[in-house]
């Protein structure tokens, strides 16, 4: 049994739809705690000792949010800046993340075409998230492949309770770690892993 | 009409208002100022007045009294202690060493022995008034030689005492004038009962300083008159001149310890900024006094004899004064502005000449021409401290050591960089936000049960009117950085900011406001930083409420800034447009202006504006490619 902590950021989630489900699917599995950054910390004040604390209690680490400008909506970047302290999460004493599995979930307006060499967004959605990988790395985290949700603006309400339930059948597997490495390493997006 | 008082006082006045500001303006000093005014008035002058300029002198000694209770005031009396070697000494040193090289000068022209002995202690003593009020004027006190030209001064007037004790010994014909003495009730007692009085004297003023007065001054703020809190302060001043004087004490020496044992008060501030002008009109009479009581006749008649006494003994005082300065480690520059500062004979001397007229132990002819001397050599302080700051301090400054203003360490000054005006809500609010980040403020506050409650908590409050000049300098508003006016009553925050531009307008000025009208006011004075007191408040549990009402924190928290930010700018423009001269009942003219702002509301903002990623609206093919 291992247990997840989603980091959720999302600045103006009451005009996102593609979140929104994502959110209620994924909150009501059990062994999912769900963490709302932005809610918890409107002006960006983030309390670093809760946040470790919830690190601590858990095994997998998702960090849930919108693909802003081919990252992350900023909170998410001051908390990795206040909360992964030297000696905690990295450097020679750093171990208290050591093990833990970490991804992103995301979603994107451009779709997965777009994401190409020969696409207007010129590289995979991988690449753009090398900075979160090689935190991942630093803090001897596993780091996972993303679960992808592309072409948000037009995507239908069908289309979208797919994807809501998709990701909550990966949390579930996820929970009961019924995921290893070797089912993840050759995947580009986990959502191949539960079609 | 030459009799009346107001004929003098108005001389008076008009001749310190006339020549000072000459003076100034010439980089004189205010000392030189009074002293040519006093010269021009008197008998040399225009004869405005006559010889009574003597016994105003004596009157006009009060504001030394009332200096020395200023600088008690100012002289903690841990800082006191820390001086202790300067002043016993320094200051030791140079009475002792000044009285017996004199003595010796004067036995070899063949005064007698006892003669020269008065004369060498009467020549040892400088001028309390004019050194400190020059030194203050150009703000030297807190320099090197400030602080070693006090201790002298301060040892000098202790020196006093036992000096007044030892000249009816001195005196050749013993008992011709017995009973004028020193005016002292006491004399008749034995010297030991007299020793146990003096002592007993001493100690009622400091337990009054220390147990008495404080309840007292709480009492007197509590009425609300300003004017009791002034006569309290100069009963305190005179009761204790009075008691000292009945004693055989010097009054400036009791003064001096009842400020030093009010130095730690909170009504320290309130307390100088009360006698302040007292001290300054007196000792300006007493200059003035000084300047027309100099004797040219005297001069004319023997000019050789006077002149080369003055020359000969400020030199004299003058070099004793030097070498003791490089003993005790005064840097040159420094040494020549306290050897040239001191080297006057004071105004100790008159009292001591007096006396020693009366005592039988100076004839007549001595202590006439020596009045003389000590007068002139007075009035050449200003002159020769000028010389010295022009001619000698440029050559002595090397490039960088400036003039060597930097701290001392055995006096802490605590210039805070902050000063905030109203400790109630409000004020404690900010006070105990910036205490939190390691930044001291200087706290005024004029509710004496606030300040009295706030000290136990061991804050450091003052008592006072922060709307008042005197009190904003001493509380150090030439050297802070920002004031912060955090007082409710409008008028008085407004009255606040005239002094503040007027007198400090290197301070930043930030200032709470109750609430809109309040805020054009306040713009109309030029105020640039305006805290409405309920604003944020009220934008806080908006925020709240929406939440209760399930809007992201976000979001909420976003939109009350955005609103924040709308409203000051809406601020702005109406103050910008508002017709003052139009009469409007303020009723009728806050319901149209709030009109305007409501309006102003829903056209110009969007307060749920995403930014970059809201195309919630658009159309959003560009991204699904």
């Amino acid at each position: 049994m291992s247990k997840i902590l989603i980091q959720f950021a999302h600045p103006t989630l009451s005009k996102s739809n593609v979140q929104k489900t994502l959110e209620t699917h994924g909150r009501n599995v059990k062994g999912v705690t769900f963490n709302d950054l932005y809610e918890h910390y409107p002006d960006l004040y983030i309390d670093v000792k809760r946040e470790q604390q919830l690190l601590l209690q858990h095994d997998v680490i998702i960090f849930q949010h919108p693909f802003y400008w081919y990252s992350s909506p900023p909170i998410l970047k001051q908390w990795q800046d206040l909360v992964l302290e030297y000696n905690w999460a990295y450097g020679p004493e750093g171990n208290a993340l050591a093990g833990k599995k970490i991804f992103n979930v995301l979603s994107c307006g451009g779709g997965k075409e777009a994401y190409k060499e020969t696409g207007y967004n010129r590289f995979p959605v991988n690449q753009f998230l090398l900075p979160f990988n090689q935190t991942a790395h630093l803090c001897k985290m596993q780091y996972m492949p993303p679960f992808v949700i592309h072409e948000t603006y037009t995507i239908s309400e069908e289309e979208l309770e797919f994807y809501g339930q998709q990701y909550a059948s990966i949390l579930k597997a996820l929970v009961k770690d019924e995921i290893a490495p070797h089912d993840y390493q050759h995947v580009e997006y986990l959502n191949e892993l539960h079609q | 009409m030459q009799q009346t008082v107001f004929f003098q006082a108005m001389i008076y006045l008009a001749a310190a208002v006339i020549m000072v500001p000459i003076a100034k303006k010439l980089g004189l000093g205010s000392v030189l100022g009074y002293l040519v005014a006093g010269i021009a008035i008197g008998p040399a002058g225009l004869e405005f007045i006559g010889l009574e300029g003597q016994d105003i002198m004596h009157f006009a000694e009060f504001g030394v009294v009332m200096m020395l209770f200023v600088i008690g005031l100012e002289l903690e009396p841990s800082r006191l202690w820390r001086m202790r070697k300067s002043i016993a000494g320094l200051g030791g040193l140079q009475v002792g060493v000044t009285s017996l090289v004199i003595a010796g000068l004067a036995m070899a022209f063949k005064l007698d022995w006892r003669e020269s002995l008065a004369l060498g202690m009467i020549a040892a003593m400088s001028s309390t008034a004019i050194v400190m009020q020059t030194l203050n004027e150009k703000g030297w006190l807190k320099t090197v030689a400030g602080q070693s030209s006090f201790a002298v001064l301060l040892f000098q007037d202790l020196a006093i005492i036992p000096m007044l004790a030892l000249f009816p010994l001195l005196a050749d014909h013993q008992g011709v004038q017995e009973t004028h003495g020193t005016g002292s009730l006491v004399s008749a007692f034995p010297a030991w009962q007299q020793a146990i009085i003096v002592l007993l004297s001493v100690a009622i003023v400091v337990i009054t300083g220390k147990y008495l007065l404080r309840p007292v001054f709480r009492l007197m703020a509590r009425t609300g008159m300003r004017e009791m809190f002034t006569a309290t302060a100069l009963l305190l001043v005179v009761g204790i001149a009075v008691l000292m004087t009945s004693v055989g004490l010097s009054p400036a020496l009791g003064a001096f310890v009842a400020g030093v044992v009010l130095a730690n008060s909170e009504y320290r501030h309130e307390l100088e900024s009360s006698i302040d002008p007292f001290k300054g009109l007196l000792l300006g009479l007493f200059f003035i006094s000084v300047g027309s009581s100099i004797d040219f006749q005297l001069i004319v008649s023997k000019p050789f004899l006077i002149i080369g006494l003055v020359v000969g003994l400020m030199g004299f005082k003058m070099v004793i004064l030097f070498v003791l300065g490089k003993i005790f480690k005064v840097r040159n520059a420094q040494n020549s502005i306290f050897s040239i500062g001191l080297s006057q004979i004071g105004e100790f001397a008159f009292v001591l000449l007096s006396f020693s007229a009366q005592q039988g132990v100076l004839t007549k002819d001595i202590t006439d021409t020596m009045m003389a001397v000590v007068a002139i050599s007075m009035a050449l302080t200003p002159l020769a401290m000028m010389i010295n700051e022009k001619l000698i301090l440029p050559r002595l400054c090397t490039v960088g050591s400036g003039m060597e203003v930097q701290k001392v360490s055995d006096i802490e000054e605590q210039d805070n960089p902050v000063i905030i005006a109203g400790y109630g809500h409000f004020g404690n609010t900010i006070g105990r936000f910036l205490r939190a980040n390691n930044v001291e403020a200087t706290v005024l506050d004029n509710d004496s049960d606030n300040v009295d409650f706030l000290r136990r908590m061991g804050l450091k409050v003052y008592y006072g009117d922060a709307t008042r000049y005197e009190l904003l300098d001493i509380a150090g508003a030439g050297k802070a950085q920002m004031i912060i006016i955090a007082i409710s009553d409008e008028e008085k925050r407004l009255e606040l900011i005239e002094t503040v531009k007027k007198h400090f307008p290197n301070l930043h000025i930030l200032v709470r406001s109750t609430n809109r009208n309040d805020a054009y006011d306040l713009m109309n004075a030029g105020i640039m930083h305006i805290y409405r007191e309920t604003f944020d408040t009220s934008l806080r549990l908006g925020i709240d409420a929406l939440k209760l009402l399930g809007h992201r924190a976000h979001e909420a928290t976003r939109s009350a800034k955005t609103f924040f930010i709308h409203d000051e700018r809406t601020l702005k423009h109406l103050s910008s447009i508002r017709n003052d001269d139009e009469y409007v009942t303020a009723v009728r003219q806050h319901i149209e202006e709030l009109e305007i702002i409501m309006r102003a509301d829903q056209e110009a903002v969007n307060l749920r504006s995403l930014g970059g990623w809201d195309r919630k609206s658009e159309n959003s093919d560009y991204h699904t490619t």
